[in-house]
């Protein structure tokens, strides 16, 4: 296994023979400077037990509210969702989708599908329809955006601590840990480590 | 030939877009191929990746200028109502003395918008007419386009958490205006862009070039 394997940069598609990587370590295009592997420590294992952290406390920030607006007694109180159906009530139902997409539907989608392809590779299973399902996380990736959406809730609460008082919520310190264990997943995840498991229980 | 790199294409290969695995192409080339490993089919390049990418920009382009112009929402508070635009949110937390985050707004929300589609300009250019300039520095130009595009969203989601909890019926609200659909409508179409530009265009018209 610990032969030199030809390997083509995805940036600028030069070929290259690729030795074993240490892990921990990166390889770099000699050319471009691109990522061809980023090998992780117990890639699959660290990644799956960081997902199933994430999954928690996905559901906790999403089932109790992040942030409470109190202005002269009157309280309102925010979750994820109830956003997103003000907006789509308010007629904005494109920006209602965007966030629906962006802070719902693709951090749910992208938890899922780790855990889908995850959980069976670590009981040396191969799950029904892997590949698509591996495949389609990548295209899923790009599109959750957690630590924005964090981003956004401060200049939120700083335009508001001149109208009232905002309080926060249980659910905004799940998202707080969310996206730092979340980010621990994606950066934990070597797909070449997933591909060669499913690749070496096919053979 | 002799002077050109070796790369997937020029010896009959291609990288598996989806799972990373460099496959043999059959005699007839990528069309209809598929990946031994993952299934997903196999380009030799992004397919029309130069007529998707100044399509997608151009559109971004025209999203530009309402996005910034146009108010993103309307606070009515005690009877008051005032539009603000991206830049009038910037000016407030400046005023406000919070400018930290007006550097972050102002960056997330005008300066990087307005810089992918520079770039991506650029590059679209520079493939098309054969350049041979600084391949590594244009290919660490996508990249950093490619990262820092998703940023962007953060007003989109200043809109979204101000309407949802600023709804205290004559008290104070808080309404989404047209500007932020065109706000969402550019961070879209410039990922879209930037998903399918195609890098390696980049070195297969310098290698063209060389002698």
């Amino acid at each position: 296994m610990a032969a030199t394997r030809l390997v083509a940069c995805e940036d600028c598609d030069l070929l290259q023979g690729l030795g074993e990587i240490p892990e921990g370590a990166t390889a770099l295009c000699v050319r471009c400077g691109g990522v061809l592997r980023r090998r992780r420590r117990n890639s699959v294992e660290r990644t799956l037990a960081l997902t199933l952290a994430a999954s928690v406390l996905f559901v906790v920030a999403n089932s109790f509210p992040f942030l409470a607006f109190d202005m002269k007694g009157q309280v309102t109180r925010t979750t994820l969702l109830t956003g997103v159906v003000d907006l789509y009530e308010q007629g904005v139902w494109q920006i209602a989708g965007l966030v629906g997409l962006t802070a719902v539907a693709a951090p749910l989608a992208q938890l899922a599908l780790l855990l889908y392809v995850l959980l069976p590779v670590h009981v040396g299973r191969i799950p029904w329809q892997m590949s698509r399902a591996f495949r389609l996380l990548r295209h899923v990736q790009p599109w959750s955006m957690m630590e924005v959406f964090l981003v956004g809730i401060l200049v939120a609460v700083t335009k508001l601590v001149d109208m009232a008082s905002v309080v926060p919520g249980l659910a905004l310190w799940a998202f707080a840990l969310l996206i730092v264990v979340l980010a621990g997943a994606t950066a934990s995840l070597d797909p070449e480590a997933v591909w060669e498991r499913l690749e070496a229980r096919r053979a | 030939m002799s002077a050109a790199a070796a790369t997937a294409l020029a010896t009959g290969r291609a990288l598996c877009h989806e799972c990373g695995l460099l496959c043999a192409l059959p005699e007839h080339g990528a069309h209809g191929a598929g990946c031994p490993r993952c299934g997903g089919a196999l380009h030799t390049r992004k397919p029309h990746s130069l007529e998707r990418t100044s399509a997608l920009l151009m559109a971004a382009a025209l999203c530009y200028l309402p996005a910034n112009l146009l108010p993103i929402m309307k606070i009515t508070s005690l009877g008051r109502a005032q539009a603000d635009t991206i830049m009038s949110g910037v000016v407030y937390l400046l005023t406000h003395g919070m400018w930290p985050l007006a550097i972050v707004v102002f960056t997330a929300s005008v300066f990087v918008p307005i810089l992918k589609i520079l770039i991506l300009t650029f590059l679209l250019v520079s493939v098309h007419r054969g350049s041979g300039w600084r391949p590594v520095e244009r290919t660490r130009l996508y990249r950093i386009t490619e990262a820092i595009g998703r940023w962007s969203m953060v007003d989109v989601f200043v809109v979204t958490i101000l309407v949802a909890l600023v709804r205290l019926g004559n008290l104070a609200t808080v309404e989404a205006q047209s500007g932020a659909v065109f706000f969402g409508a550019v961070v879209v179409l410039t990922m879209l862009a930037a998903e399918s530009f195609d890098p390696r265009l980049i070195w297969d018209r310098s290698e063209a070039r060389r002698p």
